[in-house]
């Protein structure tokens, strides 16, 4: 980033030692599920020792409509639509983690247009779920309104993209086992190329406005510190846990897709406040903006589908399989258990944002109420996905 | 990383009477899983997670699987004497196996990049609240998973610091995600039932009075005649 930021240590900030009046009485609060900042309905319920939070237990079930039992109860090709519904705003990296796990169980293989199509998907949405998280997350500290729609211009160009070649802006519905619906055409990569080459000046330009900005250093460094034991321990994936100095990305560890042929870096934190994972979104977009270049510049025509897959009627062997992928929120998994016949015997979704949330309730301690909106915020979690 | 049946080995040579079973996986996968006995998966976990060739730190997916009473039929070939001759006949045999619930954990490790590692447990019968030893004390991320299995599909998981419901409401009573689970059929009220949610409707809906010509949803016969 191109902006100045001062270091945590020259910030000095010193812990919170907030004393209040109500010393040794608790007040219940129940915050949510109908708040602005819980980006859906989560509800939290929050013991408060005047504005210092002591106990803080998450509330979950508000949209759960029981997605694995639907999952075995239909298709294998029926579930692919559905999983656009988890992480709403991720639909095409959830399509290629089930995608994923259904060509582990019955060992398809995937052309190399479609692998290319693949990443560039993967990595438009990384570049949108980033950009408008960190616009969300500055809607939370009270920037009301101008960050976030900065990000939504850019976002809005990405889901044209996804328009444009899906017929969807965030139900895709685009990946089948074995390769992808749609070919792209030229015209669409040329598209995609002037939205990928323009992305760096909207970094630069956000990058100045939020990320060395006083407010937001003071209302993020120091704040809901994470150490690297917990977050591996409570199995934290993401840029939520490179922030804490983790240098752990499926994309590097499993290799999945052509992931291997592509040059580029991982961001990694040093202190696991809510800074460094804001910082962590900001570095991973130039990262994906790199992917994205050279995925652009290597794609060659050919086919994009595996024509030997039985899409329909599908029926993989009796068996299991679990396939990951790092998605923008996380380690996305899908567990499948087939008995042979036409429905998975169990489908489960190992939900990223679902898990993350394992440990607010230690990043909240000791924190003021208006923290707990940021901390909540840099987790990045949608409902649609928490709940199921 | 090792093979499975090497880690086999060295869990009973390091937890002493700890017993361990690799079941079989038949997809192009290659994920084969180890089963574990309940009575030391707690001990079995702590060596997975600290053994220093291994170290799985990170539980990535932790998950319940129901599976009902099952019938599994084999064929087999056996050689008998017909009319002096010996001859191959096929033999088929039934072996019943009773249903019991799954508890699945995918390990992986961090520090040495390597997995999954996939470790099971399977409870004694299908009983409601069904206990297993909760790993949650070994990693963290088995927190909430442990208590999503509890709530959808009744294991009890004993160790687990705060077992509660996470995803149903805490008054629901079944556990949905069994293979045996019914769906209420009053679970959704609609003000004009029709069809096949009329029918059903009828078994709940008590009469309502026709003063303002109101349609009645069911029969005379059904209505409750009040005491006089």
């Amino acid at each position: 980033m191109s902006a100045t930021v001062q270091t945590l240590e020259a910030m000095e900030r010193p812990p919170v030692t907030m004393t209040s009046r109500l010393e040794g009485e608790l007040l219940e609060v129940s915050m949510g599920p109908q708040h602005p900042s819980t980006h859906g309905v989560f509800r939290m319920n929050v013991a408060l020792e005047g504005e210092i939070v002591r106990k803080l237990k998450p509330v979950f079930g508000y949209l759960h409509r029981n997605h694995e039992q639907i999952g075995e109860h239909t298709t294998y090709l029926g579930s692919m639509p559905y999983t656009d519904r988890l992480d709403y705003f991720c639909s095409m990296t959830n399509n290629w983690a089930y995608a994923l796990s259904v060509e582990k169980l019955a060992a398809i293989e995937v052309p190399e247009r479609a692998q290319y199509l693949r990443v560039i998907l993967a990595e438009l949405t990384r570049l949108q779920n980033h950009a408008s998280l960190l616009g969300f997350l500055l809607s939370d500290m009270g920037a009301w309104g101008t960050p976030l729609m900065y990000a939504f211009r850019e976002r809005e160009k990405i889901l044209d993209l996804f328009e444009s070649l899906s017929g969807a802006r965030m139900m895709c519905d685009y990946m089948r086992f074995g390769g992808c619906r749609v070919d792209a055409s030229d015209e669409w990569l040329a598209a995609a190329k002037k939205i990928v080459d323009r992305f760096p000046k909207f970094l630069d330009e956000f990058g100045e406005l939020i990320l060395g900005n006083e407010i937001v250093i003071a209302r993020t460094q120091n704040v809901g510190r994470l150490s690297a034991d917990l977050a591996v321990s409570a199995g934290i994936t993401g840029p939520m846990l490179r922030a804490c100095g983790v240098n752990y990305d499926v994309r590097k560890v499993d290799g999945y897709g052509f992931y291997p042929r592509f040059k580029f870096r991982i961001p990694l934190g040093e202190h696991g406040d809510t800074y460094d994972r804001l910082m962590m979104r900001a570095l991973e977009m130039r990262e994906s903006v790199e992917i994205l270049k050279q995925a652009l510049a290597l794609i060659q025509p050919g086919p994009i589908l595996n024509s030997k897959v039985k899409i329909r009627a599908f029926r993989p062997p009796v068996g299991e399989a679990y396939g990951r992928i790092e998605a923008p929120k996380g380690e996305l998994g899908f567990y499948l258990i087939s008995d042979g016949g036409p429905n998975p015997y169990r489908y489960r979704v190992r939900p990223p944002s679902f898990i993350n949330l394992t440990i607010l309730e230690d990043m909240c301690l000791g924190h003021v109420v208006a923290d707990v909106m940021v901390i909540l915020g840099s987790v990045d979690i949608v409902m649609g996905e928490v709940d199921r | 990383m090792e093979l499975l049946e090497q880690i086999k080995a060295r869990i009973e040579s390091s937890v002493p009477g700890a017993k361990t079973d690799i079941v079989p996986n038949g997809t192009p996968s290659q994920q084969h899983s180890l089963l574990i006995d309940n009575a030391h998966a707690l001990a079995v976990a702590h060596f997975l997670r600290d053994d220093p060739t291994l170290r799985l730190d990170f539980c990535s997916n932790v998950t319940g699987v129901d599976w009902l009473d099952r019938v599994v039929k084999k064929t087999i070939k056996i050689k008998t004497v017909v009319d002096g001759f010996e001859k191959e006949v096929d033999q088929t045999t039934e072996e019943k196996i009773p249903g019991y619930l799954e508890a699945v954990y995918h390990l992986y490790s961090m520090a040495h990049k390597h997995g999954p590692v996939i470790i099971r447990m399977r409870t004694e019968g299908r009983a409601k609240c069904a206990p297993l030893p909760s790993l949650t004390p070994v990693w963290r991320s088995a927190e909430f998973q442990e208590r999503e299995i509890f709530d959808l599909y009744g294991i009890r998981f004993d160790g687990h610091p705060d077992l509660r419901r996470i995803l149903m409401w805490d008054e629901f009573e079944d556990y949905p995600m069994r293979k045996d689970y019914v769906q209420p059929d009053d679970f959704e009220w609609e003000p004009t039932p029709h069809d096949e949610v009329l029918a059903r409707a009828k078994q709940h809906y008590t009469a309502r009075p026709e003063l303002d010509g109101a349609e009645k949803i069911t029969s005379h016969s059904d209505v409750a005649t009040p005491d006089k």
